[in-house]
């Protein structure tokens, strides 16, 4: 099998939204993203990025799923936001709806927490999560599949031109 | 008027006998009877399944309890939305096919509004208009309630619920779920001002919430301080749980003043934090504003609830007909 490993730091909450938003941005229905990473990793601050990637309307908050466990938001095409944190039993995933969703590629699917039942992801991108410091996350970007050994390569070279202009503007304006 | 209410948008399948809004004659949570005695008590897993087998057994219970016959019953009133789809549905499918046999009016009422008529179950409710805060483990929101059926959204959380920074806190340090009691119970031995954690008030003069920082600066406690934070816990907690009361209070009172309301409602699971019950108290009293908080019982989800702000739907011409459908959201 084919693999590809990407990792980026980045350095502020801002940087793993942005992050999120590049990705939002290339990526279309029918993704699935598995997300990974202790709690407060900062999995839905990137989410919050890949939404307003998607286009999905400043009035939505994009919150975390822990406790509803399917969120869903209008966009580009529709976001669901699921999260497997409290999901016990691999039936339970049958339960909250989530192969109905997954199934029907109509949206994008961001899945938190998404290695308590690995066997249940479809091909995916997957992003885990490590504190560094505060702010600073180090951040992983895999995949296993050309598409999206495609796409996470366009993601990470977007993101660091992206990340290059700002710290330039910045230089600028020092 | 005799209500029969039916609450399954969550983990809990719920029914209750209201009668005119105020007088549970019989309220019923899954969680609390016989359905989970082989399993040792309240099974926290989820439950779209559980729904479809605990929904017949718990309206019978629920029936069965209020003493009133089912002939009596006169309206039904069912959670229609915000919430999981699946369960939500089970729920909802169950009370249609049950009005229609019974012929009786149906309601779809709001989560979110049931939660804030369990005020109204009490003795001595807040008069309109009013603020409520809705603090549990999915949501963290600020309403004006202007009556029964109008509530004006002035705020809600960006990231993290109150309940779920609780049980997350609870779940790093190993106390177990759910959090809030546990937390409660460990703060006591602790002090609030040995360790502070940050405040996120954000917009001072808003009424958004976020405690997605605040669970990251207890989590990067506990890695930088690793060898001795096993015995600072009563302290974490007690800093964690002052933080989270501190701008729930700071805002549910601001959200009183800035509306003229000498009235703030405490609703949702959260509620029955003591120490948020005791904060909200104490702050309010200076601004001679009066606390309206349900019986711990009445914080967590309950059927009771749905059926009260059910029988204001249906008075105010609110029934539903057999087309309408559950929501998964408000917005």
């Amino acid at each position: 099998m084919i693999k590809k490993q990407l990792q980026i730091t980045t350095l502020s909450l801002e940087e793993t939204q942005l992050l999120g938003q590049k990705t939002g941005e290339l990526i279309n229905g029918g993704t699935v993203i598995a997300l990974t990473g202790d709690l407060g990793s900062g999995k839905t601050s990137f989410i919050q990025g890949l939404a307003k990637g998607l286009g999905v309307p400043n009035e939505y908050y994009v919150t975390s799923p822990s406790y509803t466990l399917i969120n869903e938001y209008p966009g580009r095409c529709p976001l669901f936001h699921a999260d497997l944190y409290r999901l016990e039993h691999v039936e339970d995933i049958e339960e909250i709806g989530l192969y109905e969703i997954l199934d029907s590629e109509e949206g994008v699917v961001a899945i938190e927490w998404a290695d308590k039942f690995r066997e249940i992801l479809p091909d995916h991108i997957a992003i885990h999560l490590e504190i560094a410091d505060d702010e600073s996350r180090k951040i992983s970007i895999s995949a296993d599949s050309p598409e999206n050994i495609t796409l996470t390569e366009r993601i990470s070279d977007i993101y660091n031109q992206q990340i290059e202009k700002i710290s330039r503007s910045k230089g600028v304006q020092k | 008027m005799k209500v029969l209410g039916i609450e399954t948008s969550c983990d809990e399948t719920a029914a209750a006998v209201v009668a005119d809004g105020t007088k549970i004659l019989s309220s019923v949570v899954s969680s609390q009877i016989e359905v989970h005695r082989p399993y040792g008590g309240v099974v926290p897993e989820l439950a779209s399944r559980k729904h479809l087998e605990a929904i017949v057994p718990v309206v019978d219970e629920a029936i069965s309890r209020s003493g009133v016959a089912l002939k009596q019953i006169d309206a039904i009133a069912v959670t229609r939305g915000p919430g999981l789809i699946g369960a939500l549905l089970i729920g909802f499918s169950f009370a249609k096919a049950y009005a229609f046999a019974l012929d009786l009016p149906l309601t779809g009422v709001n989560h979110l509004a049931g939660h804030i008529h369990s005020v109204f179950l009490e003795p001595d409710p807040p008069p309109f208009p009013f603020v409520a805060l809705l603090a549990s483990g999915g949501h963290t929101n600020v309403y004006h309630v202007i009556s029964h059926t109008e509530l004006e959204l002035m705020g809600q959380t960006r990231d993290d619920a109150a309940g779920e920074a609780f049980d997350k806190v609870a779940k790093m340090l190993g106390l177990g779920y759910p959090g809030g009691g546990v937390i409660d119970r460990l703060s006591k031995e602790g002090d609030p001002d040995k360790i502070i954690f940050p405040r996120a008030y954000l917009d001072k003069s808003g009424f958004d919430f976020s405690f997605s920082g605040l669970k990251t600066s207890v989590n990067r406690y506990i890695q930088t301080h690793e060898d001795e934070y096993q015995n600072q816990i009563p302290d974490i907690v007690a800093g964690f749980r002052e933080a989270v009361v501190d701008v729930l209070s700071y805002k549910i009172i601001n959200a009183a003043i800035k509306k003229g309301c000498r009235h703030i409602a405490i609703v949702g699971g959260v509620a029955a934090n003591k120490r948020l019950r005791e904060k909200v108290r104490q702050d309010a009293e200076e601004k001679k504003i009066k606390v309206h908080i349900p019986c711990f019982h009445l914080c967590g989800d309950n059927a009771a609830m749905i059926a009260a702000a059910g029988y204001h739907y249906l008075t105010n011409g609110g029934v539903s007909d057999m087309n309408t459908d559950v929501y998964s959201r408000v917005l």
